[in-house]
């Protein structure tokens, strides 16, 4: 009853402006990313030196205008929302794993575990954001698996906390002492009793988390450490424009326009999810 | 407290030994040879040792890390593989560059964010509140390396109003106390410098503040609000004082605690933004030279900096943490 009201009450939020917007934008973009070969007018590496730096055409075939070795912006937009996407899902979902999986363990068993794990969440916290994964790349070369790890190097952290909490009141709660006497395994229970628990709060982390990765992902294109420079993304993008700015605005307006955009309907709809799920939670 | 002081200053040094250790794996798991850094392509097997045992690479890796560690607490990262001159000095000529951004960027999203955080909070739900709410929103959204671009863009390129780049123009030969640009221009009394450092701070430490200035800003207006709804709050209206007082002395003072916070954390954001915003606008501090020293695979440089970076951060954290103790009486010294 109390949680099918909730249910209403969030589809309500939903339908508000921030809500629509943030799901119109999203929707959007996952359907950019899925069908990408079918809706981009061009290949996306195509390049037409005769074209090059073509501004924006309204009725023409570029649309968006061409980039400085002719390659159609719009079908490199399109392409790039797969590699901003996919990159910001893998980190999100990798390091809620391992920040789930290290904070209940943590929480659960306490003791020396407990206190291994924080030291080593105090080492890699003491990095300032990004740092921490620009040295990654720096030292260990570029790559996508390199990039995800780099990306998830810090992102667990806020799942680790969150489920290491969580876990260490739920271990002295009545339910989970009468699963223990009634002789349930220790994976029995974090799997049915502690896990279930976390899953609204971890979501609303998650939320955040996958905004934050997309700036990430995206500034490390633009400074030339993300994903090989020939996949088209929109940090790299940005890079390119950056010899360009006085003569081709549209090389630097659209692709930064895109990240805009999808990070604010993200972190929009993650105000929505914490609104109307947890308000308790504060800013992961 | 001084006691509390030295126990905290204490706890940091385990940290950033690890982080020290944390770093040199990185650097061993690197691939690629570095003495191929070092030396041309045709150099002989006898020049590549003897570079190898020059540089100590044919130690043991843990004696490796002994001396990276012993030099490295006496504030020594070796040798540059590409200026060929000490990593520390080519940290401490670029540093005063990067403070001043960072400074006056702070500045601005506490003078910004701050009051507009209390007068959204002081009216609720009103106009102001909700544009400073969409305000925050677009604050925290916007890549400060877009940013930068449209600024530069607009106000180098279109307007041309402001440099797009760099920290001064060359020939103005301010001679150098502080290593601020704009304190020793006062000094040496020289006001065309002191415009000069001005228009080229501008843009990037308007890019380098948003971000801050909008999470300042939401921070401000949700504790102070949360505040506001207190008993003491209450009691204090109730005794007749004005809402003015009411929200200044007793509301916002209690907010401040959530605010020093978060000052801190941003700190960290600051510092990574720094490094893109001083890149975008050619900005010789030491994010710049951090860039510089990926693309050359320059490893003490980046080293270096690495840990200078980290071990800044830790400090200004330090400094939170004491920080509170002289706002808040309440929090005990444990």
């Amino acid at each position: 009853m109390v949680r099918s009201s909730k249910t209403r009450q969030l589809a309500q939020a939903l339908k508000s402006p921030k809500g629509a917007f943030s799901l119109v934008v999203i929707g959007l973009l996952l359907l950019a990313a899925t069908f990408a070969p079918l809706i981009a007018p061009f290949d996306p590496n195509r390049q037409d030196l005769m074209l090059a730096m073509t501004p924006p055409q309204l009725t023409g075939p570029h649309f968006l205008g061409t980039d400085h070795v002719g390659r159609d912006m719009m079908s490199r937009i399109i392409y790039g929302s797969r590699v901003s996407l996919l990159i910001a899902v893998a980190v999100v979902l990798f390091s809620g794993v391992v920040g789930v999986t290290l904070g209940v363990t943590s929480g659960y068993y306490g003791g020396r575990v407990d206190s291994i794990i924080q030291k080593f969440l105090e080492v890699v916290w003491a990095f300032p954001p990004l740092l921490l994964a620009i040295s990654i790349v720096a030292f260990l070369g570029q790559g996508l698996g390199i990039l995800i790890v780099a990306l998830a190097s810090q992102r667990w952290i806020p799942y680790c906390r969150l489920a290491r909490a969580e876990a260490l009141t739920l271990r002295e709660r009545e339910f989970v002492s009468a699963a223990r006497s009634l002789g349930a395994s220790d994976s029995r229970i974090l799997r049915t009793h502690i896990l279930p628990n976390l899953i609204q709060s971890a979501l609303i982390v998650a939320t955040f988390a996958m905004a934050t990765a997309i700036i990430a992902e995206s500034s490390l294109s633009f400074l030339g450490l993300g994903v090989p420079a020939s996949t088209p993304t929109w940090g790299g993008m940005l890079s390119d424009a950056r010899a360009y700015i006085s003569t081709s605005w549209w090389m630097a307006l659209f692709p930064g326009l895109c990240i805009f955009c999808t990070v604010l309907a993200i972190n929009l709809l993650g105000d929505v999810l914490r609104t109307h799920l947890d308000p308790r939670l504060s800013r992961a | 407290m001084l006691g509390y002081t030295l126990r905290r200053v204490a706890g940091t040094i385990p940290v950033l030994f690890m982080v020290s250790l944390l770093i040199f794996a990185l650097v061993q798991f690197a691939p690629g040879d570095p003495v191929d850094m070092l030396v041309s392509d045709e150099a002989t097997e006898e020049v590549r040792l003897a570079i190898r045992s020059a540089w100590g690479l044919d130690q043991p890796v843990y004696v490796q890390y002994l001396t990276f560690l012993k030099n490295a607490v006496m504030g020594d990262f070796g040798q540059s593989f590409r200026y060929r001159e000490p990593v520390m000095d080519l940290i401490l000529q670029r540093l005063p560059a990067s403070l001043e951004l960072a400074i006056y960027s702070t500045l601005l999203a506490v003078g910004i964010g701050l009051p507009l955080g209390v007068w959204a909070a002081s009216r609720p739900n009103s106009f102001i509140d909700t544009i400073g709410s969409i305000g925050g929103f677009f604050g925290i959204s916007l890549p400060n390396f877009w940013l930068g671009i449209l600024l530069i863009l607009l106000f180098a390129g279109t307007f041309n109003l402001l440099p797009s780049g760099g920290r001064e123009t060359w020939g103005l030969n301010v001679e150098r106390v502080t290593g601020f640009l704009t304190i020793d221009s006062i000094i040496a009394g020289r006001w065309d410098a002191l415009w000069d450092a001005l228009r080229h701070l501008a843009l990037p430490v308007v890019v380098l503040g948003t971000n801050m200035t909008g999470i300042i800003m939401q921070i401000t207006r949700a504790s102070v609000l949360e505040n506001l709804q207190e008993d003491y709050v209450m009691t204090a209206r109730a005794k007749g004082m004005s809402g003015r007082v009411v929200l200044w002395r007793h509301a916002f003072r209690n907010a401040l605690i959530a605010v020093i916070t978060i000052i801190g954390l941003e700190f960290g954001t600051l510092i990574s933004g720094a490094i893109i915003v001083e890149t975008v606008f050619a900005w010789p501090g030491i994010g710049y030279l951090l860039l510089q020293g990926i693309s050359f695979r320059d490893f003490p440089l980046i080293t270096g900096l690495v840990l200078v970076y980290t071990t800044m951060f830790v400090l200004i954290n330090l400094a939170i943490d004491m920080i509170y103790t002289v706002v808040d009486p309440r929090i005990r010294l444990g």
